[in-house]
């Protein structure tokens, strides 16, 4: 186990750790304002993955792939509001889990209709090919290093969108008590769309960026959605300080866990009966950690109840 | 309107679960249906007919077990699949070890398997039991929309476990060589196999009745329109929840040993999130609260499945068109349809 | 004077800034009304849910026929003989008049973890509940749904989930709010009789009805108590006419 390969996991982790944060910010988010539940988020993610990766596929320019594919997943997360998600906020939570279940039967299947069933592929673009060299003599993929940079970018304005700006003003009013920002006067059905908007963007982000690193097929947003819930159950559920620690948190003990749970693993038992059960057992690592948190703190750790 | 009351059917709950007249024969007319179905089926030499029967009839087991916790208990668990699946994966390894004459779990001490269903379904009731136990105790700890996150947590834990724990197939999952077997009779025969997932539905939604008609079933009633109500007459509500989701757990578990039984292999996808989607789905097609709701529901989801599914390989989409349709417009579900609208209250 | 049923003593209770209860300690003795009264806002309902155990206390105890009952949970409390009427109905309105009492007579039998025998038909359960909506005058509604009955029949239906459970002490939070004075005039008769069976902590704003049924009086003003004593030492307690029956009666 040398420096480098601990260093190497740390920054995985990392990334893995940005791109939940992106997905869970707007999850929380849309649960923090307007008390709705989205199972269809990953549906925005895949969404921006195939919009940037027919875009850059037909221009052979990823930035304006990436570009397109945020702003049509911002914009079909704004249609989904307007003609469906603006019906559910009085519904309870089973009329909302029914209906976004719909919904990602929908969109997945719409995708197989419109693409076919065989993957996009996506490649890094050229300026962020190739490694880069660390201390400690170690190199690391220049593409993943951006993705982390990009995530603390987008971590900073997300803090500086909610805490300086009266868009973020009217967010946290609407977290706080919806009826009192209805009698603000603020007009509320646009803040609904408009938060709705960022969060799917969002999550098209994700999506956008991580089609380079993996192919981009339906269903792919799937298990990063899921990992994005346990993310915001551990965070406290509407909190974005809490999507934050929660999502690098997932992303370091996931990651590592992969790693050095078979590792660790070889050292009691035979190799191969250490890789598997390693490997079984590292897949259950951050819903153990899910459960221990919950037995402690019920409502995640910055949960406001 | 955060729960699930505007969903619930106030009289069937109000007459203490004697059905209302026309949902009687409704009840009545499903099962006759499915039976006479399926028996039709067989005397044409249909085999297929007769198996989707089977499938029918089992998946409508699982989505009693769900009705309960879901329905009557109002806990909206997205994680069902976990019971259906450990129950699937007890009878294919335990017909695994049986067949190989290796002790269970490669632990010297186990037995060797069982290829017998009534052995396989004890211990499928147990286990699952047990997971129900475990997964509740934590889940019911935190209320709505924790709730519906943390079960489905759960669920991904043991999909992805299976996935990736080679032992038994991990994501190729496990074949069942030989069906297991019923002492006197032929399960291998498929209109036989088919009476026996019947039977077990039949005892399953029996049993519900009993249940909730039950003092069990008014405190549970109460749990779920009311929890502050039972408090306040010095019940707590979460133990009867809890016992109720176990009990859901153990009937879903038990339907899913039959699945793998019937298919003569068990999957990762018997795990999956998106059964545990289409079984609520089932419930609410069905009517939630609705006794036999969930039989309807199972009935037309499947024939959805295989009418739509053989016209377009989209069915899917379509499916979540009518879900759609449903959950915005009707709300009754397909038994208030033809049952009759329950009184707004 | 025997030992007091309930006890609280020095409650606190704070929400943010906003102190909710503040030191208060009330005695209720058996065969006695002790009336809570009090402008809106003055805390009386919070204090009830302190009591009943739906809010935990910042500090003070709660004792039940001496026993500490301060950590434990609404239902362990209710289960120790502590029955309660809420300010706004907390009925299930789906369900039955006798479906909703019929809980609280299967509480006080223990036995929720029964799985087989029909309520419909147990006799156990159906008797108790008919005597005491025989004694409501509820009767005839025993089979109608909470949903359809009028704002006074929902409180008699409360105070009949209330003495389902007989219990040592009742907490009667504004029981003839909204009632009309035919309404008022009977649950005053109700509850003089009722007196003699258990002790209660009234929370009303009807100050006749107060001043009719009181044996002792507790003001509570922005949360803490502003005086306590015998109805008549209230009502004519300078204090109290200036702070708050001055300013209800004009």
């Amino acid at each position: 186990m040398t420096v480098a390969l601990i260093v190497e996991q740390i920054l995985n982790g990392l990334q893995l750790g940005t791109m939940l944060f992106l997905m869970a910010s707007g999850l929380t988010l849309v649960f923090g304002v307007m008390g709705l539940i989205n199972l269809a988020h990953g549906s925005f993610y895949m969404a921006g993955a195939f919009v940037t990766a027919t875009v850059t596929a037909t221009t052979g320019n990823f930035w304006l792939g990436l570009l397109v594919g945020v702003l049509a997943a911002a914009a079909i997360g704004v249609i989904v509001e307007f003609v469906i998600m603006r019906r559910l906020y009085d519904r309870g939570h089973l009329d909302q889990v029914l209906a976004t279940f719909a919904l990602i039967l929908i969109f997945s299947e719409g995708t197989y209709m419109i693409f076919g069933s065989s993957p996009l592929f996506l490649s890094v673009p050229q300026e962020l090919r190739g490694s880069v060299s660390l201390p400690f003599d170690i190199s690391y993929s220049r593409y993943r290093l951006a993705i982390i940079g990009m995530g603390v970018l987008v971590a900073i304005g997300l803090y500086l969108l909610i805490s300086k700006t009266r868009l973020g003003m009217r967010i946290r009013a609407g977290e706080n008590d919806r009826e009192m920002i209805g009698a603000l006067g603020v007009d509320i059905k646009t803040l609904y769309t408009l938060v709705f908007a960022l969060g799917a963007g969002l999550a098209g982000l994700a999506g956008s960026t991580i089609g380079a690193l993996q192919s981009v097929r339906v269903g792919m947003g799937e298990p990063v959605l899921i990992m994005a819930f346990v993310v915001i159950v551990i965070g406290g559920i509407g909190s974005i300080k809490g999507a934050l620690v929660g999502a690098l948190l997932v992303g370091l003990v996931d990651t590592l866990g992969r790693i050095f749970m078979p590792l660790t693993l070889v050292s009691f038992m035979p190799a191969s009966q250490a890789m598997s059960i390693g490997s079984a057992v590292s897949s259950m690592l951050i819903y153990i950690m899910m459960a221990t948190i919950l037995a402690f703190r019920p409502h995640g750790l910055f949960g406001s109840k | 309107m955060t729960s699930l009351q505007n969903r619930f059917n106030p009289q069937a709950l109000a007459a203490g679960l004697v059905p209302q007249s026309r949902e009687h024969w409704i009840n009545v007319l499903l099962v006759v249906g499915l039976v006479g179905a399926a028996m039709l089926a067989h005397f044409l030499g249909e085999r297929f007919y007769v198996n989707l029967a089977s499938r029918i009839a089992i998946i409508a087991m699982a989505a009693v077990g769900l009705n309960l916790a879901l329905g009557f208990g109002g806990m909206v668990s997205f994680g069902h699949a976990a019971f259906f699946g450990l129950g699937g994966y007890v009878a294919g390894i335990s017909a695994y070890h049986a067949f190989n004459m290796t002790p269970v779990l490669g632990i010297g001490f186990m037995p060797e398997g069982s290829t017998q269903m009534l052995s396989i379904w004890l211990v499928t009731l147990l286990v699952s039991g047990l997971l129900g136990l475990v997964i509740g105790k934590i889940s019911l700890g935190t209320s709505g929309v924790y709730f519906i996150m943390i079960t489905l947590a759960f669920a991904q834990m043991m999909y992805y476990f299976a996935n990736s724990w080679p032992a038994y197939g991990g994501e190729d999952g496990l074949p069942i060589y030989l069906r297991n077997e019923l002492p006197l009779v032929d399960t291998n025969h498929n209109l036989t196999f088919f009476f026996i997932a019947a039977i077990l539905l039949l005892i399953s939604l029996w049993l519900s009745q009993r249940l909730m008609g039950s003092r069990f079933g008014a405190a549970l009633t109460m749990a779920h329109l009311n929890p502050v109500r039972l408090a306040t007459a010095g019940i707590d509500p979460r133990p009867v929840k809890l016992m109720a989701f176990v009990i859901s757990a153990m009937i879903a578990g038990l339907a899913g040993a039959l699945y793998a039984d019937l298919n003569r292999f068990v999957g990762t996808n018997m795990l999956s999130w998106h059964f545990s989607g289409e079984l609520i789905v089932i419930v609410i097609l069905g009517g939630v609260g609705r006794l036999y709701g969930p039989l309807a529901g199972a009935i037309l989801f499947v024939l959805m499945e295989t009418w739509l599914g053989g016209v377009t390989q989209y069915w899917q989409f379509w499916l979540g068109l009518v879900l759609l349709g449903v959950v915005l417009f009707a709300r009754g579900g397909l038994m208030g349809f033809l049952a009759g609208r329950s009184k707004d209250v | 004077m025997s030992e007091p049923l309930l006890q609280v003593k020095q409650l606190n209770k704070a929400f943010g800034a906003l102190q909710a209860t503040r030191d208060v300690s009330l005695d209720l003795y058996p065969g006695e009304i002790h009336a809570l009264i009090g402008p809106n806002g003055a805390g009386k309902s919070t204090l009830i849910s302190q009591i009943t155990g739906n809010l935990p206390p910042d500090s003070g105890e709660i004792l039940l026929q001496g026993e500490d009952i301060t950590g434990l949970t609404v239902a362990e409390r209710a289960q120790r003989g502590l029955g309660r009427s809420f300010q706004i109905s907390s009925l299930a309105d789906e369900l039955s008049v006798r479906r909703n009492v019929m809980i609280a007579v299967q509480a006080i039998q223990g036995s929720s973890f029964r799985f087989w025998k029909p309520v419909s038909s147990d006799a156990s359960l159906l008797e108790p509940v008919a005597t005491i909506l025989e004694r409501l005058g509820l009767s005839d509604r025993a089979g109608t749904l909470v949903a359809e009955l009028s704002h006074g029949e929902r409180r008699l239906v409360e105070m009949a989930c209330a003495l389902a459970l007989q219990p040592r002490a009742l907490l009667l939070d504004e029981p003839m709010a909204g009632m009309g004075s035919e309404g008022t005039a009977r649950m005053v008769k109700l509850l003089s009789e009722l007196k003699h069976e258990v002790p209660i902590l009234l929370i009303e704003h009807d100050m006749d009805a107060v001043f009719q049924l009181a044996d002792r009086v507790s003001v509570l003003v922005s949360g803490g108590v502003l005086a306590q004593g015998t109805a008549d030492e209230i009502r004519n307690h300078p204090a109290v006419r200036e702070a708050y029956l001055g300013e209800e009666t004009t």
